[in-house]
């Protein structure tokens, strides 16, 4: 029981000194709140972790990370540090009456201890509450500087216990700011923890840059910069800074998306005089044409399967989907209800498929249902000008850019509609949101 | 070339008919149809002055450099005309100037829709140019989509502003 105790203390002394140590973190980066869970969620208890090695207080708080990842998802309603009354470290502490009591599905416990040449090695265990069985057990080797995505790591793996669906938690997201308005406007495009923490700087410019598209192994960024007087397609990597430009031809050079097998990639161009779809196949650089059409062609992403291309078009009097061969044809409408329907982004299975839909001066993210007959849309926010969503690689969640006041914010939101948390930057506009792909364990 | 010859021919033939008129007042009988007099005779040009490089900067038509335009449109409003007229006679006077036409559109909807939306309007501008005696090698066409707004509300006066082709000229003459 003095254990229980001195570990309790312990764990908010590391709670307070993370609350400290972030700061400046916050106010350079994004302002996350707190998310609740969704009340009829999965309810789970993510007890704090105890340091129990000779150094430094951890400067993450691993469950509290944790809590948020699986409150955002919408399927888990985290119980919260004020009604967790046992700090359990290990299995022989659990007493599982006290969670049957609290109504907890289930439990993570764990423990930080130290590793070899000063990085830490964290154990965590996840239990059924309702069996008494262990489900899960994992002993994680980690870098003090990286704990957070330690910690990403430790909410995919309860996420796929749970769920059977691979947790898309440690994974990244690009996005584009912006300060200023019109000459004096300053943009740059920035990379994320999903959770909108670390951000950093991809590149900065006096010209607008917009449109970012992650490639299937997440090293690399394609963008659409002004810096050269207009709009140019360019390829960067993360790690090194490098990069090329991949079109820049005359008039539009915009909406890059690689194809899910990362050899092509799909690209709008205007040099014919009006916006069309083409695939560049990225070792020969040679473009081919897939639409042929007057109207205003754009916006292509791929199907998941690297078959076909869905995108947005203006053949038929105002914005709305297509899909069309990868191999070129005749592109067939997909998106049935709303005046406007644009900028598509698709689940990992293919079977939903979000958008911008537009009614009058609402804008609303919607998503369509194809795996139930074809004209199931559910709205996923609020409006009044919300656009750009972008689909987690598992399909839980989306990211989605929102007008705030005279700004720009994004906002995360389960699959299902239920649980929404805004991430902000502290100074400045935030917009064009792209998940990244999975990374690889 | 072909047009002006043919314009000279018929305000000649005119001038010789009137004062044909002038020098037999008595006649009665109404002239014989003129196949001249069938044609719409159109009125010489106000301005038959050219533009000079220094016009841009002193003429009130030609300092008007913004063309706005509706919702989801690129048609040239009514109160664009003139404004198109000028700067295509200018072009036509001053066949070394060249021009950016920056299409710009307002936040709603999608940001890539919008840039094609932005090439529209800049292209519909360039055609009314090219109508009006400029020539094709003298407009570019960029499209900022909604990247470059020249205000932030989010309310139909606002968008008013930032649904525009801004006429930039890079070389004057």
């Amino acid at each position: 029981m003095p254990k229980t105790i001195s570990v309790n203390m312990r764990a908010w002394f590391v709670s307070l000194l993370l609350l400290l140590g972030s700061m400046p973190v916050f106010a350079q980066g994004l302002v996350v709140p707190p998310v609740s869970g969704s009340p009829t969620a999965r309810p789970i208890t993510i007890v704090p972790f105890a340091y129990e090695g000779a150094g430094l207080p951890l400067e993450t708080d691993i469950a509290a990370v944790v809590t948020g990842d699986l409150n955002r998802s919408g399927q888990f309603n985290a119980l919260g540090r004020d009604n967790i009354i046992e700090y359990p470290v290990r299995a022989s502490e659990l007493r599982f009456d006290t969670w049957r009591m609290l109504k907890q599905d289930y439990i993570v416990i764990g423990r930080v201890l130290d590793g070899t040449e000063g990085s830490v090695r964290i154990e965590f265990e996840l239990y059924d509450v309702g069996t008494r069985k262990r489900l899960f057990g994992l002993a994680l080797p980690a870098r003090r500087a990286d704990l957070r995505a330690a910690s990403h790591q430790i909410a995919d793996y309860v996420y796929e216990k749970i769920t059977g669906i691979r947790g898309a938690f440690w994974t990244r997201m690009a996005y584009v700011t912006s300060t200023g308005l019109g000459k004096n406007t300053q943009y740059a495009l920035m990379v994320a923890d999903s959770d909108g923490y670390n951000p950093q700087v991809v590149v900065r410019s006096g010209e607008p840059l917009l449109s970012p598209a992650w490639s299937p192994d997440s090293k690399k960024l394609a963008y659409v910069s002004f810096e050269r007087g207009s709009s140019s397609i360019y390829l960067q990597e993360l790690t090194t800074g490098s990069r090329q430009i991949l079109a820049s031809y005359r008039g539009i050079n915009g909406a890059p998306a690689f194809s899910p097998d990362g050899t092509r990639i799909a690209l709008t161009l205007s040099q014919t005089g009006n916006p069309e779809i083409y695939i560049m196949d990225l070792a020969t650089r040679r473009t081919t044409q897939i639409t042929k059409h007057y109207s205003i062609d754009t916006e292509a992403i791929w199907t998941p399967d690297g078959q076909n291309l869905i995108f947005t078009s203006d053949r038929a009097g105002k914005p709305q989907l297509y899909q069309v061969s990868a191999a070129g044809g005749e592109p067939t409408r997909l998106s049935s209800k709303g005046e406007y329907n644009a900028r598509p982004t698709i689940s990992g299975d293919g079977k939903k498929i979000a958008m911008a839909q537009g009614a009058g001066n609402v804008y609303r993210i919607a998503v369509l249902d194809r795996s139930r007959g074809g004209a199931d849309y559910t709205m996923l926010s609020p409006g009044n000008l919300d656009e750009s969503p972008s689909f987690a690689p598992n399909g839980s969640m989306v990211l989605y850019a929102a007008r705030e006041g005279q700004r720009g914010v994004l906002y995360a939101v389960s699959a299902d509609g239920r649980v929404r948390q805004r991430l902000v930057l502290a100074d400045g506009d935030v917009r064009e949101p792209a998940w990244s792909p999975f990374r690889q364990r | 070339m072909m047009n002006k010859t043919m314009r000279v021919i018929l305000m000649g033939v005119l001038a010789v008919s009137m004062a044909a008129c002038k020098s037999k007042p008595e006649k009665v009988d109404p002239p014989a149809p003129d196949p001249v007099r069938e044609q719409p005779v159109t009125p010489p040009v106000v301005n038959d002055g050219k533009y000079t490089a220094d016009s841009l900067n002193s003429d009130s038509c030609l300092r008007q450099r913004v063309v706005y335009f509706d919702f989801d449109q690129a048609d040239i409003k009514s109160e664009a005309a003139e404004i198109v007229a000028c700067h295509g006679k200018y072009l036509k006077d001053l066949p070394g100037a060249k021009m950016t036409l920056e299409g710009h559109a307002d936040e709603r909807g999608s940001r890539e829709y919008n840039m094609g939306l932005g090439e529209r309007r800049g292209n519909a501008v360039s055609s009314a140019l090219q109508a009006n005696g400029g020539s094709s090698a003298q407009i570019t066409v960029n499209s900022y989509g909604e990247e470059r707004p020249t205000c932030s509300e989010s309310d139909e006066t606002c968008w008013g502003k930032n649904r525009r082709v801004e006429i930039v000229y890079t070389q004057a003459q």
